[in-house]
């Protein structure tokens, strides 16, 4: 039923969780007006030279890909051997992506939707140690509600109603209101919109411009390229204008929200990179024990090992091995294991 | 008569039967799709199976370890976004959420973020809600598995709602401003089976696994139970069963640990 109500909105409950990005959407129209190109340029560049130029200390971060799935790792190694600092993440489905960047310490805040879980694969000691301890500072939210704030920063408003959260814990520690709708009286709860200052994602594939196909399920991506002010894309594979403009339906990302293009096979790794590439279990089980050791040194020279010692993510994939990675392609189609090889 | 079979196995075949052909269900990592999977397998082949990650009816060939990975849109009929899957159980599609979660009270109310009570410094800390707040608040029924039943998991009250069940009693998530006719339907643990007093909204025991007695499931349960007339045995898993389990769905171990 549809009321013609004629109240003030009144704020019946709220939670006390802290908001950790600071951008208006307003503000952030203005800044795009300014900053944005719309000009069909080559982005292009070193990931380095990216990461460098558009992640800042102090920065509140989105990540593309799933936790594990599609995450834009090639990124978050280079993240961390910058040692770029303070950094707000949203957490929605957080695992390998975000573990690697509090390992390293560079994370200040979380949103949490999802975090030191694992899945399947238990908790992650690193995580556990920064939250319990209060180390790492936390906002409450879930994967429906960090979705909904980004939906509301791509379009522009300062807020959005939901109907999650209602009644529970989960609210209380949320920056969260609930109001009554002033058109059917019901309750609601309404969340602030999320603009984040940058998006770090990996795909499938791009043209040189930025315009970005992705295979299969596109979990938040969209949203988050909408809705943040830069956006860093490294792909699988760097394909033609033509192909983009052959089938444009498939564009995903459109170019003028892309700041840098980079290339990089397997940069997802050892996430689960859908129709390339599965998980490279042993990795991340090898990963994860190095980061429950109550010895933190133990954490640190997994970290020299496999991101310190590196000048690249080429020097990563060599020492990683091509036979290793491929037998993750024959996981991926659940092949016989090293067939044919 | 089947093989040798543990309790837990059990509890993941009764989970399974929980879920009715051609209905659609949001799901969780873990038992849940353990559960969900075999159903798939067996009575339930046209069940929709959606994950929050964006995989719409897929045909699991084995057990994801995400609800994200490539196994999970194996097959499937659509890819989509987060976004859309919470819209579509917001717009009354999806019949069942089937969670999990570390505690929970006698109205259902399941606690995956932390135990303790500091909030800024848990004894342990969890991953949060994830997917299971925006699944129990907007689904029609939330079906929930609870491994280890005892009185650390069963508890009067839990150290945080993470999750919405029928909050503090009957009327209480309408109160809050969620839908009418939702909330949870039924508790399966390596125990028994519970369903709802419509009532009370508090958890009632329907069912015992062969060989656990009302005793053992009220030993084992921190809050006082509501006790059904008929307490029924649940039937024991098939041989075909178990070789689903074990063989084609978690061949690797990873639930079913080997």
């Amino acid at each position: 039923m549809r009321l013609n109500c004629n109240m003030e909105m009144k704020i019946l409950k709220e939670g006390s969780g802290e908001i950790f990005c600071k951008n208006t959407p307003s503000e952030v129209r203005e800044w795009t007006r300014k900053n944005k190109t719309r000009a069909l340029i080559d982005k292009r560049m070193p990931i380095k030279e990216a990461i460098k130029k558009f992640v800042h200390n102090g920065d509140y971060l989105a990540i593309g890909g799933f936790g594990h799935i599609r995450i834009p790792m090639v990124s978050i190694y280079e993240i961390v051997r910058q040692h770029i600092k303070d950094l707000s993440v949203a957490g929605h489905t957080a695992v390998q992506d975000i573990d690697m960047l509090m390992a390293g310490g560079c994370v200040k805040n979380v949103d949490i939707a999802y975090v030191v879980g694992f899945e399947l694969r238990g908790l992650s000691g690193v995580q556990r140690r920064l939250f319990e301890s209060g180390e790492v500072k936390k906002t409450e939210y879930t994967n429906g509600a960090m979705a909904y704030r980004l939906r509301a920063g791509a379009q522009g408003i300062p807020f959005i109603p939901v109907k999650v959260m209602l009644g529970t814990d989960t609210m209380l520690h949320s920056p969260g209101k609930v109001v009554r709708c002033p058109f059917t009286g019901e309750k609601v709860l309404l969340l602030p919109s999320l603009n984040p200052d940058v998006l770090i994602m990996h795909a499938h594939r791009a043209d040189i411009y930025g315009n970005v196909q992705i295979d299969g399920h596109i979990v938040k991506d969209d949203l988050q390229a909408r809705a943040s002010k830069r956006v860093i894309v490294t792909v699988e594979e760097i394909i033609s204008d033509d192909s983009i403009r052959a089938d444009p339906g498939k564009t995903i990302i459109p170019f003028y929200m892309v700041d840098a293009v980079i290339e990089q096979p397997w940069g997802s790794h050892p996430g689960n990179m859908p129709y390339k590439y599965y998980f490279d279990h042993e990795f991340t089980e090898e990963y994860l024990a190095a980061g429950r050791d109550k010895d933190l040194k133990v954490i640190e020279r997994w970290l020299d090992d496999w991101v310190y010692s590196f000048e690249d993510f080429d020097e990563y994939l060599t020492k990683l091995g091509s036979k290793r990675l491929y037998r993750l392609k024959d996981d991926e189609f659940l092949r016989v294991k090293n067939g044919g090889r | 008569m089947s093989r040798n079979y543990t309790l837990r196995e059990l509890m993941a075949c009764v989970a399974a039967k929980q879920l009715e052909d051609g209905k659609a269900v949001a799901v969780g990592t873990g038992l849940p799709l353990v559960a969900t999977m075999l159903a798939q397998q067996t009575h339930a082949p046209n069940l929709v199976i959606i994950f929050e990650a964006g995989g719409i009816a897929p045909q699991l060939p084995i057990l994801p370890i995400s609800v994200g990975d490539s196994r999970t849109i194996h097959k499937a009929l659509c890819t989509t976004t987060l976004i859309d899957i919470m819209d579509t159980i917001r717009r009354g599609y999806v019949d069942y959420a089937f969670l999990g979660g570390a505690q929970i009270d006698s109205y259902g109310n399941l606690n995956s973020t932390m135990i303790g009570d500091d909030y800024e410094k848990p004894k342990v800390r969890f991953p949060g809600s994830g997917g299971a707040n925006d699944f129990g608040s907007l689904a029609w029924e939330t079906l929930i598995i609870m491994d280890r039943h005892s009185p650390r998991r069963f508890v009067k009250k839990v150290d945080f709602i993470t999750t919405p069940g029928y909050l503090y009693g009957p009327g209480a998530r309408e109160e809050e401003g969620l839908s009418e006719n939702t909330g949870p339907s039924r508790v399966i643990t390596d125990l028994c089976l519970f369903d709802f007093e419509p009532e009370s909204k508090r958890m009632r025991l329907i069912a015992c696994h062969p060989g656990v007695t009302v005793e053992d499931v009220i030993k084992a349960t921190g809050f006082e139970i509501i006790i059904a007339d008929n307490v029924r045995t649940t039937d024991p898993p098939t041989e075909e069963e178990l070789r689903l389990l074990h063989e084609v769905i978690d061949p690797l171990g990873f639930v079913f640990k080997k």
